[in-house]
């Protein structure tokens, strides 16, 4: 144990300045990227107002960059003619969520007893797929119908979108589990639970993770799909409300708020992801 | 000097050996997609003793990672028996580790829970697995990297967390294939002499499957050859009787070593032209 510490004093100056050189070019490259992001953003919104100023677009159909922001501005100061912006914000997050975690659990599960069982996934298989070619949005009446117009019948929807994202890629994952790994487990001694837990799990995980951006996604979708169709509150059901009134502006503040809502949750399960996947880091150079 | 250095076509382990794994008219066939029969192993009589180091060579594609697989129990031969100290083998093989030629590492756990599993598999305490586990990752040199995960080893470091992975649960049993294949030459012969010495302490039955007939010599008490595929069976089996402990780096420019590498090759050689020939001809 002596030994590397007496290695790291000799060599300790250097390093360091290497690390704070390091540090300094990474800082660099995040805030010339952050600036172009920036730059575009800016490019595109004054192109747009200065379209919108000039009329060479038509406002009523285009709106413009300002009167969005101001419309978000009035809703947070004064509610929408719906009641308060936050209820429906709070309606359409609940939804997402809601329809999010359902959905994953349920398609992990339905994903390890497939992946696992040769009799299972031939028996259930062609259905799957038949369902899952169905476009889900014809659903959507029928949820209504049954479910009311109400949080259930969008979480309905949600579900049936979030669930086969997830479903395939845990499949996927267990079925792709490297065999020598499971031999391996097996020969070390574990039974069918501990296999699962130290191997199979594991490995689809990987492939679970990387589903839940798109299923995240397709959860909003869900939500928001089903407060368009019929609902009496959420951010879909704004949009809605605004398209008859033909208040473009509405439906763009509405659309901007959504992407918001969308890139907050990406972030979210980026988090989670690098949480549950530290062993992946790939090699630093 | 040549009196005591014994070459002959032993088909019997030294018999004050007991028989840990007896293999009897075993074969193997795999049912193509086309929906043909391919017989893989054919009529496998083998014997290894307690404690004995066997090498199986063979050119390639004739069934040596079948035969481990059986070994194993990874899967079941189509005929004959295989029995374990005396007990037909049935389902996975209780006594046996293996280092496969590919990764025995779980990429999601640390070095440390690596080594530790075979014994937390088992029910013992997570603290007393990981002192014992700290005791096999520093028999193996790689102390200090018990929190690494395996991706952030080299490849030489990763056989040896394999290694302790394996030695770990002290497996009667030990099977390799082509373990070392993947190694440069230097690491190559480090972990294999440490192969030996670990081995030297216990009493593991070891069956060490190589394409190197220089490997095989140098480390084992015994080297069995396979004909080549398809319906592969024993060509011969030659008792290495070079004195241990040895050193494997040097054992190669010893004469005898040299003389059994030559009769060896001899049979191997036929072998492998025939192998060659017939994926020329498909
Ligand atoms: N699961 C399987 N299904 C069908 N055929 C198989 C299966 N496993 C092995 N085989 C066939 O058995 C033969 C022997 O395979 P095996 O992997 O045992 O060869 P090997 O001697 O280990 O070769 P190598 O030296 O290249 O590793 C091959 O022809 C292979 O195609
Ligand atoms: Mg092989």
């Amino acid at each position: 144990m002596s030994n590397p510490i007496s290695l790291n004093n000799s060599l300790s100056s250097e390093p360091v300045s290497r690390l704070k050189e390091m540090r300094t070019k990474a800082l660099k490259r995040r805030l010339r990227n952050l600036g172009l992001q920036i730059g575009v953003f800016i490019v595109i919104m004054g192109a747009w107002q200065l379209l919108a100023n000039y009329k060479l677009i038509d406002p009523f159909f285009f709106s413009s960059p300002k009167a969005i922001f101001l419309q978000i501005i009035d809703w947070f100061q004064n509610g929408t003619s719906q009641g308060p912006l936050y209820t429906h914000f709070i309606v359409t997050f609940e939804e997402t969520i809601l329809s999010f975690v359902i959905g994953v659990i349920l398609g992990i599960i339905a994903g390890y007893a497939l992946g696992m069982s040769e009799v299972l996934s031939v028996i259930f298989g062609p259905y799957i797929q038949m369902l899952n070619a169905l476009p889900r949005v014809v659903l959507a009446p029928i949820f209504i119908l049954w479910l009311g117009l109400g949080m259930s019948s969008k979480v309905a929807l949600g579900v049936t979108l979030t669930f086969f994202v997830v479903f395939f890629n845990a499949f996927q994952g267990v079925r792709e589990v490297d065999r020598n790994l499971v031999n391996n487990a097996r020969l070390l001694g574990a039974n069918k639970r501990q296999l699962a837990v130290h191997v199979i799990i594991p490995s689809a995980l990987t492939w679970i993770l990387s589903s839940l951006h798109s299923s995240f996604g397709f959860a909003l979708v869900g939500a928001v799909v089903g407060e368009f169709i019929g609902a009496t509150k959420g951010l879909g059901f704004l949009i809605s409300q605004a398209q008859g009134a033909f208040d473009t502006t509405g439906v763009f503040a509405a659309m901007v708020l959504l992407s918001i809502t969308a890139l907050i949750a990406d972030w979210a399960v980026g988090r989670l992801e690098k949480r549950f996947i530290a062993w992946r880091n790939v090699r630093q150079d | 000097m040549n009196s005591t250095t014994n070459i002959s076509l032993a088909n019997k382990p030294k018999q004050n050996d007991p028989v840990m794994i007896e293999l009897s008219g075993v074969s193997k066939e795999f049912v193509k997609p086309s929906g043909e029969v391919h017989t893989v192993l054919r009529n496998i009589d083998l014997q290894i003793g307690k404690g004995e180091f066997c090498s199986i060579v063979g050119p390639t594609g004739c069934g040596k990672s079948t035969t481990l697989s059986l070994v194993a129990g990874f899967d079941q031969p189509t005929n004959g028996t295989i029995k374990i100290q005396g007990e037909t083998l049935q389902g996975m093989n209780q006594h046996a580790a293996c280092v496969f030629q590919t990764e025995n590492a779980f990429p999601w756990k640390t070095v440390i829970d690596n080594v530790s599993l075979g014994l937390t598999l088992r029910g013992v305490e997570k603290a007393e697995a990981y002192k014992e586990a700290k005791i096999w990752i520093e028999r193996v040199g790689l102390k200090g990297f018990e929190k690494h995960y395996p991706h952030q080893l080299s490849g030489g470091m990763r056989k040896r967390v394999a290694l302790a992975q394996c030695l770990i649960i002290q497996p009667q049993i030990l099977l390799m294939d082509e373990s070392f294949s993947a190694l440069d030459v230097h690491t190559r012969s480090l972990m294999e002499s440490e192969l030996l010495t670990i081995w030297e302490e216990t009493s593991a039955s070891v069956i060490f499957i190589t394409h190197d007939l220089e490997e095989a010599i140098a480390l084992s008490d015994r080297v069995v050859v396979l004909t080549a595929g398809p319906a592969a069976t024993i060509k011969g089996d030659y008792q290495i009787d070079l004195p241990r402990p040895r050193n494997v780096s040097e054992i190669r420019f010893d004469a005898d070593f040299m003389r059994l590498h030559e009769q060896i090759w001899n049979d191997l050689r036929d072998e492998v032209m025939i192998s060659y020939e017939q994926s020329n001809q498909s």
